[in-house]
């Protein structure tokens, strides 16, 4: 099954932001190799040229590295990985307080709701 | 710009350039078909070739397989005018089936394999196998979806330059679609390219590097697929419908 896409971002975007949750996640742990790109590209379903631009961008940040002839490996900086993490928590974070507040909720009311949304599925498990 | 650099590839000298397509006109009697089109085709890309009904696609892919003469205007394959030497390097999917319908999938493997020296038996085998296609059957007890599966088939499996599609996928169900683009991308390699003609856009978008737009006889639009997205802010489908709305 190949990967879903939004129909109106560039595809090698969505790529970078799919493997940057794989990565968030731990699919694939510090150190690890990676499947090589003509593996990645048929297992999304989308040209090797843009999975070679995605993987190409996430060298450029650090987070994958490449040895000449032994293929890419994820970065072993931990830490680096945990701030990727962090980033996309905080998108998501702003896309909800976008939906919620053109609801017309207030910061306040945004922040009780969100409390007692958690409180709740908290005491169901 | 880049198509005089060239580069060594296994001893061999290599353009990076698979096509070249200078300023072809050609029309039938009075009907005019192509309008001067001209756009390249780099090593190691898939293209897409888009357009409505009657554009000129299946003519401008037939001018380069070397089936139809241009009446004006310059084609070249690996550095070749469409002949002889470009039919060894080009394979070819036309719309319509020239195969004999008497034959069995088995004797056209060996058809192909008598004609075509780069034709990879083992590799047609193994996707027959995968889709499930007995290779005793006839191809006139086969469905129109299947008979499009055999076909595409014996085309992917040689070990081409230049893959001409036409059409490939009009005929086949969604679920031997995804296997059919997943083939094509298995098999093809950075020294080879492809040309694919289609109007099912938005099933095969992601596998393009490139897209061309053909409009009564010109490109319209030509450009890499996701800077097309970037620029546009929509899907090359979306782009289509747009730019090709009735």
């Amino acid at each position: 099954m190949p990967w879903s896409f939004d129909d109106n971002l560039p595809i090698y975007l969505q790529i970078i932001q799919i493997l940057k949750c794989d990565l968030a996640r731990g699919k694939y742990l510090p150190g690890e190799k990676l499947p090589a790109v003509r593996e990645l590209a048929m297992e999304a379903g989308v040209n090797p040229n843009t999975m070679q631009k995605a993987l190409a961008e996430l060298e450029r940040d650090g987070l994958v590295k490449s040895q000449r002839t032994a293929g890419r490996f994820v970065t072993e900086d931990k830490e680096k990985i945990m701030e990727v993490a962090k980033t996309l928590a905080y998108g998501e974070i702003a896309r909800m307080i976008d939906n919620i507040s053109s609801l017309g909720y207030s910061t306040e009311e945004i922040l009780s709701l969100v409390e007692k949304y958690l409180t709740q599925s908290a005491n169901k498990q | 710009m880049n198509e005089n650099i060239e580069m060594i590839s296994g001893g061999a000298v290599v353009s990076d350039t698979v096509a070249e397509i200078k300023n072809i006109h050609k029309g039938y009697h009075q009907h005019p078909v192509l309008n001067g089109v001209s756009f390249s085709i780099p090593r190691g890309q898939i293209v897409g070739l888009l357009g409505p009904n009657g554009c000129g696609k299946s003519t401008l892919i037939k001018l380069m397989a070397g089936l139809l003469q241009p009446d004006q205007g310059e084609i070249r394959i690996n550095g070749f005018t469409p002949g002889r030497q470009t039919k060894a390097l080009i394979s070819y999917l036309p719309e319509r089936t020239y195969l004999n319908d008497w034959m069995k999938v088995q004797d056209l493997l060996h058809f192909f394999a008598d004609f075509y020296q780069d034709f990879d038996l083992e590799r047609a085998r193994q996707m027959l196998q995968n889709l499930q296609i007995d290779d005793k059957q006839k191809l006139k007890t086969m469905s129109k979806g299947t008979k499009e599966k055999v076909q595409l088939i014996l085309v992917m499996s040689r070990r081409a330059q230049l893959y001409l599609l036409d059409e490939p996928i009009g005929g086949v169900d969604p679920a031997a679609r995804d296997y059919i683009l997943s083939t094509i991308l298995k098999n093809f390699d950075e020294s080879s390219s492809i040309l694919i003609s289609t109007h099912l856009i938005h099933d095969v978008e992601t596998i393009f590097d490139q897209v061309l737009f053909l409009d009564q006889g010109k490109i319209v639009i030509n450009g890499q697929v996701d800077e097309i997205r970037e620029l546009y802010g929509k899907s090359i489908d979306g782009l289509f419908r747009e730019v090709f709305k009735c």
